[in-house]
């Protein structure tokens, strides 16, 4: 004889409850936590190393940088002195809350502010899978396209804060900004925007400022 | 590839429940699929005849029950269905919008014996 049993269980809920668990340790160690997506070579290490060598001496910082394979973007980003962990997904094309749940315990916590964690190049898988991050920040950057938020509606919908990164080449591309910027705007209203350069440094000032603030905010907040 | 480690909570999901119910074998699982979850039954379906082998959920049938996204404008309030990738509202043909449904992915229940 057949059974019905009914369940209604989110199938993300078991990734959400580990994603729960690292927000509150995080909090505890009060580390204000960014967990950054893009798709390969957007600039993902660069916009990192920009906050780094902007904040370093204002505020203590590590990292988590996931990747497929190669430690090559956490050698970048310890070369600036700053505590980092690779995780290497071994072929996973994401980070989830588990992988995140056993890089902390490699991390100095009781000595950090600002945690950035470098998700895996990749801008399907991530966006379904939380970490317990504070911010969400989504970089896009000009040689991709100017088509990317319609193309991809559920990465862009779930950040908190979009970067425009390489425009300096603006010039060499069919890219329309206003284009660009209603296609985010469309779904996610009022998100913050960051048209910015890593290479040549314009724009990146707005960032930084944002990324304080909402640091501010974070720690005016806590007991 | 997302898809393999969500297949993976899904089979633990459904093998839980069906342990509590003290169920030999599940027939069939009917899940729900947001338009906007990411998430592609397909390629859910080709992980599931992998990962289940053995289990007791081996050869249950996944029905997949899509929910459209739905959308509300923030100008007028109208509630509407995603029409492809025209989010204008059919109301005052505004584009400022937010999602209100169409990110589920979950299992609503499973059919054992």
């Amino acid at each position: 004889m057949t059974v019905q049993v009914p369940v209604v269980e989110q199938i993300m809920s078991a990734n959400d409850q580990l994603a729960v668990g690292n927000r509150a340790r995080l909090d505890a160690a009060g580390i204000f936590t960014l967990n950054i997506m893009a798709s390969p070579g957007a600039g993902k290490t660069s916009l990192i190393t920009r906050v780094v060598e902007a904040l370093r001496e204002d505020f203590r910082i590590g990292a988590v940088d996931g990747d497929i394979a190669t430690t090559l973007d956490a050698d970048r980003i310890a070369a600036l002195g700053v505590p980092t962990v690779q995780i290497n997904t071994g072929g996973a094309c994401h980070l989830d809350a588990a992988m995140l749940q056993s890089a902390l315990p490699q991390l100095p916590l009781e000595e950090l502010d600002l945690l950035i964690v470098e998700n895996v190049g990749n801008l399907i898988c991530p966006a379904s899978f939380k970490l317990g991050a504070h911010r969400s920040v989504l970089i896009a950057s000009v040689p991709e396209g100017d088509d990317k938020p319609y193309k991809y509606p559920v990465m862009y919908r779930g950040v908190d804060a979009v970067v425009l990164n390489k425009i300096d080449v603006l010039d060499a591309f069919d890219f329309d900004v206003d284009y660009f910027r209603q296609g985010v705007e469309v779904l996610n209203p009022g998100l913050a925007f960051f048209p910015l350069s890593c290479k040549t440094g314009e724009g990146v000032d707005a960032w930084l400022v944002w990324l304080q603030e909402e640091m501010r905010r974070y720690n005016s907040g806590r007991p | 590839m997302h898809e393999l480690s969500v297949t993976e909570s899904l089979l633990e999901i459904a093998l839980r429940h069906a342990e509590q119910a003290n169920a030999q074998r599940i027939i069939r699982l009917n899940l729900v699929i947001g338009e906007l979850s990411g998430i592609v039954d397909d390629s859910v379906q080709f992980y599931w005849d992998i990962v289940s082998q053995g289990t007791i959920a081996e050869g249950a049938l996944l029905h997949f029950d899509r929910v459209p996204a739905s959308l509300r404008c923030l100008d007028c309030e109208h509630t509407f269905p995603l029409n492809g990738r025209d989010y204008t509202c059919p109301e005052c043909g505004e584009r400022r919008v937010v999602t209100v449904g169409g990110d589920d992915f979950r299992l609503d229940s499973i059919e054992v014996e």
